[in-house]
């Protein structure tokens, strides 16, 4: 490994003054990343920034939605009672990568700017209308992150800038999500697929009476108790990772979802049409095949989880059965 | 480009000069000659190296030195008490067998005590969770488990 120098910036001011003075330097956060590529000899950079000292952003703030800081742990976001709350989706997505030693330093900000098709925030991230905020020489910006994400390791930042944080709006007290890790293992695995919804409903009948269907054991009846109760999918995200180069949004089926009284029918419908946007590749952890029929399996699934925990009849952020 | 930096390792402040390339288990084993403290992948997979930075456990192997500073560190040779009173978990590994080939073991306690330093009762999901960025390739696991309940159990009382 080649020798570099280690900068301790406190303020993002002072790290993209320092990178700005520098050659052939990188950011670094909680660097379970960076330090692996290092080792690999994968990056040779003669100096990284480090930004685990710049308080500013390493808060959560919830006012007007919330907005979480690039360099807020894994471990901190699965804990925080309003993200399991509110945004549930992401507390699933933190609380599944990685270990828990990887959880205690990894950063939100490093895993969607590391940019793996398989980023375990990154579906939640999506399905929850997240921007990135940008800070460079030149201010401040924010883009979505869906536009954010580009390509395996590739994100539409300029040289010089970084991410400071997340914004996610509110979403009211008809919404619900849920993520999706699909491993082989439960712990230091990469997902064979992901799938994130977030699923915001209008219920014709009682609330206290889709909560009680949560009560069923067989999935078809909860459905149907579900129907009957008039329980409309008003506003449905769904995004997929290891299905394409980038963790990516399925819009046909959200598109086609809008308005739909929930029916057995209408959720298999939206499992194909989810599955017919992915387009997975074979790999070792899975075929591509397997990976299409667990899109239809697993939108599905989400798309309960989303609605249970909408109705209240579940705090759980780990999905207590297996949808 | 030698620096100087100052942290807490188990319990004694030590000042030490580090390269900035090095990781806190380079410093640990090759630097400070503590080796209880294990390297098995270097990537952050097996969670050999894990230590105890600032009440959270973490893979010294990812580590980077220069942000040691002011931390608070903690290795499996600051577990047992100075006179050489053995921890209850590390008591526990020993008679409950969870121990066979040891590589794993000093990551492993390590992560128990991370656990149930701060929780005093964990649940057995809490305990796997608690061990799972530690791989094991001998015990398959069961015998760990129960030797972290029992750790628990006593240090209750």
């Amino acid at each position: 490994m080649k020798a570099y120098d280690y900068h301790k910036p406190h303020t993002v001011k002072e790290a993209i003054d320092i990178m700005g003075g520098l050659e052939n330097a990188k950011y670094i956060a909680g660097g379970t990343d960076v330090m692996v590529l290092l080792r690999q000899g994968k990056i040779n950079p003669a100096n990284l920034v480090s930004l685990r000292n710049v308080a500013e952003i390493s808060r959560i703030d919830t006012q007007n939605g919330i907005r979480i800081g690039a360099g807020v742990t894994h471990t901190q976001i699965a804990n925080n009672e309003f993200i399991r709350e509110h945004y549930s989706a992401l507390a699933d997505g933190a609380g599944v990568v990685g270990s828990k030693q990887i959880r205690n330093v990894a950063t939100i900000g490093g895993n969607i700017c590391n940019a793996a098709p398989s980023a375990d925030t990154a579906c939640p991230l999506l399905v929850l209308d997240a921007e990135a905020v940008i800070a460079g020489k030149s201010g401040e910006r924010q883009v979505p992150v869906d536009d954010f994400i580009v390509g395996p390791s590739q994100v539409a930042l300029e040289k010089g800038e970084l991410v400071t944080g997340f914004v996610i709006p509110a979403f009211g007290d008809r919404t619900g999500s849920a993520y999706i890790k699909h491993a082989r293992r439960l712990a230091m695995d990469l997902p064979i697929l992901g799938i994130a919804v977030r699923a915001t409903v209008k219920i014709g009948g009682a609330q206290a009476a889709c909560r009680d269907a949560f009560k069923l054991t067989d999935v078809s009846d909860i459905v149907k108790r579900l129907e009957a109760e008039g329980l409309v999918l008003e506003d449905v995200r769904v995004a997929m990772s290891v299905v394409a180069p980038r963790p990516v949004r399925a819009r046909k089926a959200e598109e086609a979802a809008k308005g739909k009284t929930i029916s057995e029918k209408v959720l298999e419908e939206l499992g194909e049409i989810a599955a017919s946007e992915s387009k997975p590749r074979d790999s070792f952890r899975g075929e591509a095949w397997y990976r299409r029929d667990m899109v239809k399996v697993l939108t599905k699934r989400a798309l309960l989880k989303s609605i249970e925990r909408m109705t209240g009849a579940s705090s759980m952020v780990a999905p207590s059965r297996l949808w | 480009m030698k620096k100087e930096i100052t942290f807490t390792l188990n319990n004694e402040e030590v000042i030490v000069e580090v390269d900035p390339k090095w990781t806190l288990i380079h410093l640990l084993r090759e630097v400070l000659e503590l080796t209880g403290t294990k390297e098995g992948c270097g990537v952050g997979e097996c969670g050999a190296c894990t230590v105890i930075v600032d009440g959270e456990a973490v893979n010294s192997c990812l580590y980077p030195v220069m942000e040691v500073e002011g931390k608070t560190v903690a290795t499996i040779e600051g577990v047992a008490l100075p006179d050489g009173t053995l921890h209850p978990i590390q008591q526990a590994f020993i008679e409950n067998n969870g121990v066979q080939c040891g590589y794993c073991t000093s990551g492993m306690i390590m992560s128990a005590k991370a656990l149930l330093d701060k929780k005093s009762d964990p649940t057995e999901d809490e305990i796997r969770t608690g061990i799972s960025g530690n791989i094991c390739r001998c015990t398959g696991y069961v015998q760990i488990v129960e030797s972290i309940q029992l750790a628990a159990e006593r240090m209750k009382k």
